[in-house]
């Protein structure tokens, strides 16, 4: 990620909703490029290399996650990851899973 | 933003409504067809079909006597004609109804038939409804609407907007001394400790966490995988993940306020502020459970678009998904989407939410009562006998 003055000025593409969330939403569909990350609590803002294609309403990790650590989002944990994921990646179904609902294997 | 005057209708219990329904209530199954004989006959009258009602016992049972009950005693609901194949069960309900003080009839079909069940309702509905339409709207406060709240088809963007902008209006309605219902309880896993913090005290916060344990005993003895049930295919394609990250967008939809009450299946609320209602998260259930507590007023975000509407209280739909907005439209009350590209902020979001709320109140029809979207379905708790 970039720092904190960067973006000024250019659409928020990822929402975020707390500090320390790792991951953010997509406002719109991103193809693979630098785009701007908006945080929600802190209004701070910072520009984040987006891998691969992730359509409106899906998640972008913010930072890399190892394998089966927590997934942070909202300031809880909303998922662990099946394998590690890298910055910039698509975090959903197929690279993270429930750690409450054990038969969500 | 608030509209100087709200109207409604005081009902003989003193509660407020802001509809006005002469309903036909089938105590069962089998009675569906003569109740919407009944409902054919005399327009503007309004059948409430269902799947149950017979060979229930004990809980199960009850369940469904109370939401009849609390359907037909519901303040939206002007007069009410309960129709059962047998005379006990119907007038039962109907005894039950009439201690609210509106106007109740009891017809069994048994030794009568369904024509003779249709052609004696029928007289007696005309009766009700050119009575019902003389009532007139008085004025009303706010606080004496008694809201309810639920969310569904919720994608990423319902955490983001549609979620967050409800939350502004539950905290505006439990500040001025109104009551509000949210329920899902599987749908808090993952955030079930926040909401157990938000209970006012030890005694609240115990009856919520026995419902929250026991309805996740309940899932897990099933031994099914359920993603894919919950979160739901749709709210996959919508970004949602887990069922985590689905609950934390639910919770954000239920404002700052404490918890006053943790509500059995449609049970009624005794303390104004925000109640915690056990419920599965079905749309049709749970708000067919919460106009069976008395709600009259819905407000439903949804993010990839469900239609839901209910046939006793008026359901709010908003989202903030850009695409629902534009493709669902004729669904869509209230389109928040601009929230996602920061072209309006969460107060103003609102704003236009408490704007529509007053104008629901004061008889504005919904899309979902424009497209009669009328789901009724009672909550089965276990198989009948």
């Amino acid at each position: 990620m970039g720092d904190s003055s960067v973006g000024d000025g250019k659409k928020i593409a990822v929402l975020v909703h707390n500090e320390g969330d790792d991951v953010g939403v997509a406002v719109t569909d991103l193809a693979p490029g630098e785009v701007v990350a908006g945080w929600l609590d802190s209004q701070r803002r910072a520009t984040v290399a987006v891998n691969e294609a992730i359509p409106l309403g899906h998640k972008v990790a913010l930072g890399d996650l190892a394998a089966g650590a927590d997934v942070i989002e909202y300031q809880v944990r909303i998922a662990v990851t099946r394998n590690a994921i890298s910055r910039g990646d698509l975090v959903h179904t197929h690279n993270v899973r429930s750690a409450r609902w054990h038969q969500s294997a | 933003m608030a509209s100087e005057r709200l109207t409604g209708y005081r009902r003989a219990d003193g509660r407020v409504g802001i509809r006005n329904h002469v309903i036909v209530l089938p105590v069962d199954d089998i009675s569906n067809a003569a109740a919407e004989g009944i409902a054919r006959l005399v327009q503007g009258v309004m059948a409430l079909p269902h799947a149950y009602g017979r060979l229930q016992f004990g809980a199960d049972l009850e369940l469904t006597f109370q939401t009849l009950i609390g359907t037909g005693t519901n303040p939206n609901v002007a007069a009410v004609i309960v129709v059962g194949i047998e005379p006990a069960w119907a007038q039962r309900i109907a005894d039950a109804i009439a201690k609210s003080g509106k106007p109740v009839v009891a017809l069994a079909i048994e030794r009568h038939g369904d024509l003779a069940t249709i052609a004696e309702g029928a007289r007696h509905a005309a009766r009700m409804l050119q009575d019902a339409s003389a009532l007139e709207r008085v004025e009303i406060k706010r606080e004496e609407v008694l809201v309810s709240i639920k969310c569904g088809e919720s994608d990423t963007t319902s955490g983001l907007g549609s979620c967050p902008t409800t939350s502004v209006v539950v905290d505006r309605h439990v500040g001025i001394g109104g009551t509000v219902l949210f329920g899902e309880t599987s749908e808090l896993t993952g955030g079930e400790h926040l909401i157990a913090a938000r209970c006012v005290d030890d005694e609240v916060r115990q009856k919520f966490n026995d419902f929250y344990a026991n309805y996740i005993a309940m899932i897990e003895r099933s031994g099914a995988d359920l993603l894919g049930s919950q979160p739901t295919e749709g709210n996959i394609r919508g970004g949602l993940s887990t069922i985590e990250e689905k609950a934390m967008g639910n919770i954000a939809k239920t404002g700052t306020v404490p918890i006053v009450g943790a509500l059995a299946h449609g049970e009624q609320p005794t303390r104004a502020g925000l109640n915690f209602m056990d419920s599965s998260c079905a749309a049709a259930e749970t708000i067919t459970l919460m106009a069976g507590a008395g709600a009259v007023l819905h407000i439903f975000p949804t993010g990839q678009g469900n239609v839901i509407g209910n046939p006793i209280e008026p359901v709010i739909k908003l989202t903030a998904n850009p695409i629902t907005a534009s493709t669902m439209a004729e669904h869509i009350d209230l389109d928040v989407s601009e929230i996602l590209d920061g072209t309006l902020s969460l107060e103003e979001a609102g704003d236009r939410l408490s704007e529509l709320v007053d104008q629901t109140i004061c008889g504005r029809l919904t899309a979902a009562e424009v497209l009669g979207h009328r789901e009724f379905v009672l909550t089965k708790l276990y198989q009948s006998a």
